[in-house]
C-alpha cells in the first residue's frame, strides 16, 4: 500500500497554484489538500495522480471570516478550526455541534473543509452542510473566478460541478438568523466512520409556525441535498411530533438511497426517516 | 554482599508491571518491520484478483524490467518447493488440499499468491508487482460451505473432510424425548486482525549454511521442523527468530508462503529478502476463522435435563487446507456439550472447502463456534419447555460430585476430561455479584416503560495447556544474572513476565533480575510456542520445576560453602542464608554460581554451571470454565445495540499475575463484541472479498468496547499441573456471542430472534420488522 | 520515477538532512530514512492510528502525510518522549495501568495523548474518550489505555 510516483509541487501564492493545476490538471495533476482523503485512496493506488500540487503552503488560503453575510472559508482551513466556533451566532455553534462527527481528532488537524467539498465523498458532513445551507462555491481557475451554488455543485459519487483547472478557492455560507433552530444527526457503527446516513435540519418560526424550513440529508443517496418534499411537508406546521414524522416520511419517500454490500436501500430509507425525526425534535428542544 | 532493603518484587499472584513494557513505551520494540539487513530486498507478492480459475498465463516482463527489481518468480521458479506441510506432521488423506507458495495450475481465492516481485525498495516493488499480467479462465465459484461440494482437481471433492464425534444412542434418544428443539445458527467469517500486520525475513548465511528467517511467532520450533522438511535442511542449519509481535491471535506465526518464499528466495538470490505485509493483503490472506453453520437438535426430557444433542455443521474451510488440517472441526465437535453434561452427543462436521481466504484457527477456535451454537440452543430449550434459562443451565450443568468428568471425546489427540470445578458454584457467585434478581427486575420495569432492554448469559468452559510436554533451561551467571530459556512464544501476552515471576519463586530473586528467552530456535532444541493457551500452562510449569532444580543446586552448594546442610538454607533477593539467621554468613546466587564454573577447585563431584533444564509432561488438558453476562439496549429505529453492562466470571485455578489475567479477558471481550456485533468478512458472488480496509471490517474502537466487571476466582487449581495453572487466553471471547445475542433476544422481546453473527443493524432491522417492532 | 527532494526533518530535536522520494510516507521516511522504528504502522491508510506522530505539536497521521511536507517542521515521536532516563507521566501511567499488551499500537496512543494533553491539560474523561476512540487497539481492550491516559493527565496537571 505504497503511493505510485508523482511528481511534487508546492506553490506559494494562488497564482502559482492555479497556474500549475492548468499545466498539469490534463495529465492527472491534482490538488493535495489535507490529504486525508487523497493520500489513502493513493495507498490503495484507486487514485493515481501524476502531480500533486500541495496548497498547503499557499498564504492566502487560510481565510475564515464574515464577509457580507456569510463566512468565507478558505481552502487551506482545517476542520479542527471548528471545534470552538469560527463565528458568532447560530452558524458559528451548529458549524461546531457537526464537525466533532467528522473522522477523528487526528485526522481533524488534517483534514480541510473545502478538501471535504472537492472531494465530495455523499457521506461528508461538510458537504452535506453545504447543501443544506444554500453555500456557494467559489472556483478558480488561471481564467478567472466562478461562483457555484451548491444545489449544481454536488453531482454525484465524488463528483463535483468543479473542473479540472480550477481550485475550490473558498466556500461561503449564508449567515444563519439568531432566531434560526438546527438540528443534526447520523448514524455509523463506529464512531469515527462515516455515516451510513444523516441529516441537517434549520427552521425559523414566525407566529408559531414553521418558516424556511431546510432539510439536507447525506450519506443517504450519491450526493447530499435539499429534499424539497420534506421541506414543503414541514413548513407552516406547528413544530411538533405530528409534523415531524410527517416530515420524516417525506424525506425517506423522496430519496433514492445508495446500497452496498453492507448496508441495503431499505435500511437505509428507514434509518433516514428516524434522523430526520430525531434532528427536527433535537431543533425544537 | 547484598542487603535485602528493597522488597522482593514478582511473587505469584502479584500484579506487577511487566518486563516487556519499558522498550515498547519508548518505541525501542524489535518488530519484524523495524529489523533490517544491509543489502536487503524487499518482496511484493502478486495475488489473484479472481476466486477460481485456471492460470493460463503469468507474464512477467514488464515487472522485470522495471530498474530496481532483482526478480520476478512464478510457480515454475520454485517448482521443487513442496505444498506448505501440515503442522503436526503429514496427512495423506489431506495432503491434496495443501497450499503451494505460489499457486500451481489453479487460483482457489481472491488474494491467492501468484508470483513474487523482489525489489530494491518497497515502493519499486510494489509498482512492478502492478505490472505482472496474470491470464486466468475462470471456473465456478463456491462462497457457501452448506451448497453442495464441487470438484476438486478431478480427483477429489470440496469436502475435505467430515469428522464426527459422539457417544451413546442418538436415534433411540431423540425417538423418546419429550420434546425435541431445533436452532439452525451461523458465525460469521471473521479473524484475529492483529495490529501489526506480518511480515518476515529470510537471510541465508553462506559461511555458515545457516537460513536464517526472522519475524516468526506463535509456532517457530514447528515452523522450524515443517521448513526443514520442505526445503531438506538439517534443523542446525535453519533458525527462527521470535521479534517482538504486535498480536498473535491464533492467526499469527502459521507458515504462511509469504514465510516460505523469503527463505527460499534468501537463499537463491543470495541477499536477504524482507517482506511485510500490508493491511489490504493482511485481510485476505491471512487466515481467517469462525466460519460455521449448525443445524443442532436437543432431546430434552420433561424435567429440562437435555438428554440428547445431535449436530450436523459446516465448517467452511476457504481455498486451501492450511497448517493446522482439520484442528478446528475437531475442537468444534469436541467441545460442543461444554459445561453440560449431555449424555447422548453427536457432531458431524462437513469440512468444505470454498473459494475463499483460507481458515484456521483465532483465539478460542472451536470453543468459540460450539459455545455460542450451544448456548443459542440452551435458551431455545429454555424457551420450548418454558423454563427461566438459568434454570434450564442449571439443570445440566456437571455437577462437582462427578468431576473429573471425561467424555469419548477426542480435543487435538487428547480425550476429554474436566479438570474439578464447580460450575454451578461459579454461577451462584457471579449472579449474586451481578445481582441477578434485581438487574431482572429492573429491566422488567424498563421494558415495561417501552425500553428495548435486556440481559443475556453463556456459559462456557475453555480448554489450555495442551500437550504433551515442554521443557526449560536455566542458566545463572556469575553476576547472579539469571537467565530462563523457554521454547516458548510472546505474542503480547505477558510472557515473559510470567515466565520470570514463575522463576522467581523458586530463585528466591525479584522478577526483573531475570531473562527471558523465548522463541529463539538456536537456544532451546525444542519448543511448544504459544497457542492454545499453553504457554504458562506448560511452559510455565517447566520453567517452575528447573527453578526447582537450579535452587536447589544452589542450596548444596551453597551448603558446603557454608558448612551447613541445604535445608537450613534458604535464598531471599539473590542471597542464600540460614533460614533461622538471615543476617548471618551467607552468598549471592552470582559468587555461588562462580564456585561452580567448570574451572573451580570447589565443584567437586558437580556438575559445572549453576544451570538446570527440566521437562513437564501433561497427561490431559486443563479445562478452566466461567461465564459471560450481558445488558444490553437496542435503538428499535436504527437497529443499534449498546451494550450497558457486561460481566465475565471465571476460574482461572491459579494466576500468575491477576493484572495479566484480567487484561487477557478485557482484550477477549473487546474482540467477542467484535464478532457478535461488528466484524464479518462477506464476498461477493463472484468471490470477491468485501471487507479488505479497515473501514469495512470494522474492529471495535473505545466507544462500542465495554469495561466489564470481572470475578476472577482460584477455587480450583488445576490438577493436571503441579503449580494449579490453567490458561487464561481464550476465556475473553468464548462467552461473548452468546451472551450478546441471548440479551438482544431478551431487550427485543423475541426468543431466538438472533440466529447469526455479527448482529449489525440491518440485520437487527430486519429482525424487528418481521416482528412487527 | 520521480526525483528526490532534499529535506531536513527535525526528530525529537535532531535535524535529518535527508533525500525523500515525494512519494514516501512521513511514516516511512521517520521509519526508513531517519531510523526512528517506534512510529507504527498498521494499516496505512488513516484508520488505525498506529502511526500518530506530533508535527509542529499536533497530532496527526504519518501515514496520510508525505515525507517532503514535514520539511522544516518539529517531529516528535515516542523516542521522544522520555526525557533522558526519566519516563515521560503517559508513559509510566501506560505501565503501572497494564495499557499495552503487544504494545504495537502504544506509541501511537501515546502520542496521541501526549498532543491532547499538551493542548488540552484539563480535558473531560468524556472528551478524552472522544479523542482516543481515534485509534485502534486490538489486544487491551482499551479500558487500562482509558485509565492510563486518564492517570497521567491527573499527573501531568497536578505537577504543573
Ligand atoms: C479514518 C477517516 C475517517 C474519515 N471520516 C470522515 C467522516 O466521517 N466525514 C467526513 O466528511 N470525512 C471523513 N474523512 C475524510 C476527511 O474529512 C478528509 O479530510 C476530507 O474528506 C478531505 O479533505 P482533505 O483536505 O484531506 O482533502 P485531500 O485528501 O487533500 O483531497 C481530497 C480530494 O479533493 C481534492 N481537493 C482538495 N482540496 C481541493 C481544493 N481546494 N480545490 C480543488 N480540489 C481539491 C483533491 O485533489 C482530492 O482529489 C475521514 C478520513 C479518514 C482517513
Ligand atoms: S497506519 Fe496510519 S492510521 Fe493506520
Ligand atoms: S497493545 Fe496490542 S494492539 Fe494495542
Amino acid at each position: 500500500m505504497k503511493p505510485a510516483a508523482f511528481e511534487y509541487h508546492a506553490p506559494t501564492t494562488v497564482d502559482e497554484a492555479v497556474a500549475l493545476l492548468a499545466e498539469h490538471a490534463p495529465n492527472d495533476g491534482r490538488i493535495l489538500a489535507g490529504g486525508q482523503s487523497l493520500v489513502p485512496t493513493m495507498a490503495f493506488r484507486l487514485a493515481r495522480p501524476n502531480h500533486l500540487i500541495d496548497i498547503n503552503n499557499v498564504a492566502d488560503l487560510g481565510k475564515l471570516t464574515v464577509e457580507d453575510g456569510a463566512l468565507c472559508i478558505g481552502a487551506t482551513v482545517r476542520h479542527a478550526q471548528f471545534h470552538t466556533p469560527a463565528c458568532n451566532g447560530v452558524l458559528g455553534h451548529l458549524l461546531t455541534d457537526v464537525v466533532g462527527n467528522i473522522a477523528h481528532y487526528p485526522i481533524r488537524q488534517r483534514g480541510t473543509f473545502c478538501g471535504s467539498v472537492a472531494h465530495s465523498d455523499p457521506a461528508s458532513e461538510w458537504c452535506m452542510v453545504a447543501a443544506t445551507l444554500d453555500a456557494t462555491m467559489v472556483a478558480q481557475s488561471a481564467s478567472g473566478e466562478r461562483l457555484i451554488p451548491a444545489a449544481e455543485f454536488f453531482e454525484t459519487v465524488m463528483t463535483t460541478n468543479l473542473n479540472e483547472d480550477e481550485l475550490l478557492r473558498e466556500v461561503r455560507i449564508p449567515m444563519l438568523s439568531d432566531d434560526t433552530v438546527y438540528g443534526f444527526q447520523e448514524f455509523n457503527r463506529r464512531a469515527g466512520d462515516f455515516a451510513i446516513s444523516m441529516t441537517l435540519v434549520t427552521y425559523r418560526l414566525e407566529s408559531g409556525k414553521i418558516t424556511d424550513p431546510h432539510i439536507g440529508v447525506g450519506g443517504a443517496e450519491d450526493r447530499p441535498r435539499r429534499i424539497a418534499e420534506a421541506e414543503a411537508a414541514l413548513a407552516g406546521q406547528t413544530p411538533g411530533d405530528e409534523a415531524f414524522r410527517a416530515a420524516a416520511d417525506a424525506a425517506a419517500a423522496a430519496i433514492d438511497p445508495m446500497e452496498d454490500h453492507a448496508t441495503n436501500a431499505q435500511y437505509r430509507r428507514d434509518l433516514t426517516a428516524t434522523l430526520v425525526r430525531r434532528a427536527l425534535e433535537n431543533a425544537a428542544s | 554482599m547484598a542487603t535485602a532493603t528493597n522488597r522482593m518484587l514478582g511473587h505469584l499472584g502479584d500484579s506487577v508491571e511487566r518486563l516487556e513494557d519499558p522498550p515498547l513505551v519508548t518505541g525501542k520494540g524489535r518488530f519484524v518491520g523495524d529489523i533490517n539487513f544491509p543489502d536487503q530486498l524487499h518482496m511484493r507478492i502478486v495475488r489473484s484478483d479472481h476466486a477460481h480459475g485456471k492460470i493460463k498465463s503469468v507474464d512477467t516482463s514488464a515487472a522485470e524490467a522495471v530498474p530496481g527489481v532483482v526478480a520476478v518468480w512464478t510457480t515454475t521458479d520454485i517448482d521443487d518447493v513442496p505444498p506448505i506441510d501440515f503442522r503436526e506432521g503429514s496427512d495423506p488423506t489431506l495432503a491434496l488440499f495443501r497450499q503451494y507458495a505460489l499457486a500451481r495450475e489453479l487460483v482457489r481465492y481472491v488474494g491467492d499468491p501468484v508470483a513474487a516481485v523482489f525489489a530494491e525498495d518497497p515502493y519499486t516493488a510494489e509498482d512492478a508487482a502492478e505490472l505482472v499480467t496474470i491470464n486466468i479462465e475462470p471456473l465456478p465459484v463456491l462462497i457457501n460451505a452448506d451448497d453442495d461440494p464441487q470438484d476438486f482437481k478431478g480427483k477429489a471433492t470440496t469436502e475435505a473432510a467430515v469428522v464426527e464425534q459422539g457417544y451413546g444412542d442418538i436415534d433411540e434418544t431423540f425417538a423418546s424425548a419429550y420434546k425435541v428443539v431445533e436452532v439452525d445458527v451461523k458465525v460469521s467469517r471473521h479473524t484475529g486482525v492483529p495490529m501489526e500486520c506480518r511480515g518476515a525475513i529470510g537471510r541465508y548465511d553462506e559461511a555458515r549454511d545457516v537460513l536464517e528467517m526472522y519475524g516468526a511467532a506463535k509456532v517457530p520450533h514447528r515452523n522450524r521442523d515443517t521448513l526443514c522438511r520442505m526445503l531438506n535442511r538439517p534443523a542446525s542449519g535453519m533458525h527462527l527468530f521470535e521479534g517482538h509481535t504486535g498480536g498473535g491471535f491464533g492467526i499469527r506465526g502459521e507458515l504462511y508462503p509469504e514465510d516460505v518464499l523469503v527463505c527460499v528466495a534468501a537463499m537463491r538470490l543470495r541477499r536477504p529478502v524482507k517482506w511485510i505485509e500490508d493491511r489490504q493483503e493482511h485481510l485476505m490472506a491471512a487466515n481467517h476463522s469462525r466460519q460455521q453453520r449448525h443445524i443442532i437438535r436437543a432431546a430434552v426430557a420433561e424435567d429440562g435435563e437435555v438428554v440428547g444433542l445431535d449436530d450436523e455443521l459446516y465448517l467452511d474451510q476457504g481455498g486451501y487446507i492450511r497448517t493446522h488440517g482439520t484442528r478446528v472441526a475437531n475442537m468444534t465437535t469436541g467441545t460442543l456439550p461444554g459445561p453440560y453434561r449431555f449424555p447422548v452427543y453427536r457432531s458431524i462436521c462437513h469440512f468444505r472447502l470454498t473459494n475463499k481466504t483460507p481458515a484456521a484457527t483465532y483465539r478460542s477456535p472451536g470453543r468459540c463456534e460450539s459455545t455460542f451454537v450451544r448456548e443459542r440452543l440452551m435458551d431455545a430449550v429454555a424457551v420450548a419447555m418454558d423454563m427461566d434459562p438459568i434454570a434450564v443451565r442449571r439443570r445440566n450443568l456437571i455437577s462437582l460430585e462427578e468431576m473429573p468428568y471425561g467424555r469419548a471425546l477426542d480435543v487435538l489427540g487428547d480425550s476429554v476430561e474436566h479438570d474439578p470445578g464447580d460450575y454451578a458454584g461459579l454461577l451462584d457467585q457471579g449472579l449474586a455479584q451481578i445481582g441477578w434478581d434485581d438487574l431482572q427486575k429492573q429491566l422488567a420495569e424498563r421494558r415495561a416503560n417501552g425500553e428495548m432492554v435486556g440481559a443475556g448469559i453463556s456459559m462456557f468452559f475453555e480448554k489450555s495447556g495442551l500437550g504433551p510436554s515442554d521443557g526449560a533451561k536455566i542458566f545463572i551467571d556469575n553476576s547472579g544474572f539469571i537467565e530462563v530459556v523457554t521454547g516458548g512464544a510472546s505474542i503480547g501476552q505477558g510472557f515473559e513476565t510470567a515466565m520470570a515471576q514463575i522463576a522467581a519463586e523458586d530463585l528466591g530473586t525479584d522478577y526483573r533480575r531475570i531473562r527471558v528467552v523465548h522463541g529463539q530456535t538456536n537456544r532451546i532444541d525444542y519448543g511448544v510456542g504459544a497457542h492454545a493457551s499453553r504457554a504458562t500452562v506448560l511452559t510455565g510449569t517447566a520453567v517452575s520445576l528447573t527453578a526447582q532444580a537450579v535452587r536447589a543446586k544452589a542450596l548444596d552448594m551453597a551448603a558446603e560453602l557454608l558448612q551447613t546442610t541445604a535445608d537450613t538454607l534458604t535464598i531471599t533477593d539473590g542471597v542464600v542464608h540460614s533460614k533461622d539467621n538471615p543476617t548471618g554468613p551467607s552468598l549471592t546466587l552470582g559468587e555461588i554460581a562462580e564456585a561452580l564454573m567448570p574451572t573451580s577447585k570447589l565443584l567437586g563431584g558437580r556438575e559445572p554451571y549453576l544451570k538446570g533444564e527440566e521437562w513437564f509432561h501433561i497427561d490431559h488438558q486443563t479445562y478452566p470454565y466461567g461465564h459471560h453476562i450481558a445488558v444490553v439496549k437496542v435503538d428499535p429505529d436504527t437497529g443499534g445495540v449498546e451494550i450497558e453492562k457486561y460481566f465475565i466470571a471465571y476460574d482461572i485455578g491459579r494466576s500468575i499475575n491477576p493484572m495479566m489475567i484480567e487484561g487477557q479477558l478485557v482484550g477477549g471481550l473487546a474482540q467477542g463484541v467484535g464478532g457478535a456485533l461488528f466484524e464479518e468478512f462477506t464476498y461477493s458472488e463472484a468471490g470477491d472479498p468485501q471487507a479488505v480496509t479497515f473501514a469495512d471490517y470494522l474492529m471495535p474502537t473505545l466507544k462500542e468496547t465495554p469495561d466489564p466487571e470481572i470475578l476472577l476466582t482460584e477455587d480450583f487449581p488445576s490438577i493436571r499441573t503441579p503449580l494449579g495453572i490453567k490458561g487464561a487466553g481464550e476465556a475473553g471471547i468464548t462467552g461473548a456471542a452468546g451472551a450478546i445475542a441471548s440479551a438482544i433476544d431478551n431487550a427485543i422481546g423475541i426468543p431466538g430472534a438472533v440466529t447469526e453473527t455479527p448482529v449489525s443493524p440491518q440485520r437487527l432491522k430486519k429482525i424487528l420488522s418481521e416482528h412487527g417492532k | 520515477m520521480s526525483d528526490k527532494k532534499d529535506i531536513t526533518l527535525t526528530v525529537n530535536g535532531r535535524d535529518h538532512n535527508v533525500a525523500v522520494d515525494p512519494r514516501w510516507t512521513l511514516a516511512d521516511v521517520i521509519r526508513d530514512h531517519c531510523g526512528q522504528t517506534g512510529t507504527h504502522l498498521g494499516c496505512e491508510h488513516g484508520i488505525c492510528g498506529a502511526c500518530t506522530v506530533l508535527v509542529d505539536d499536533t497530532p496527526v497521521r504519518s501515514c496520510l502525510m508525505f515525507g517532503v511536507q514535514a520539511d522544516g517542521k518539529k517531529i516528535r515521536t515516542v523516542e521522544g518522549l522520555a526525557n533522558g532516563d526519566e519516563y515521560h507521566p503517559l508513559q509510566k501511567a501506560f505501565m503501572e495501568n497494564h495499557a499495552l499488551q503487544c504494545g504495537y499500537c502504544t506509541p501511537g496512543f501515546l502520542m496521541l495523548a501526549t498532543g491532547i494533553l499538551e493542548a488540552q491539560p484539563d480535558i473531560s474523561d468524556d472528551d478524552l474518550n472522544e479523542v482516543l476512540s481515534s485509534n485502534l487497539c486490538r489486544c487491551t481492550g482499551y479500558a487500562n489505555i482509558i485509565k492510563a491516559v486518564r492517570a497521567a493527565r491527573d499527573e501531568m496537571k497536578a505537577a504543573s
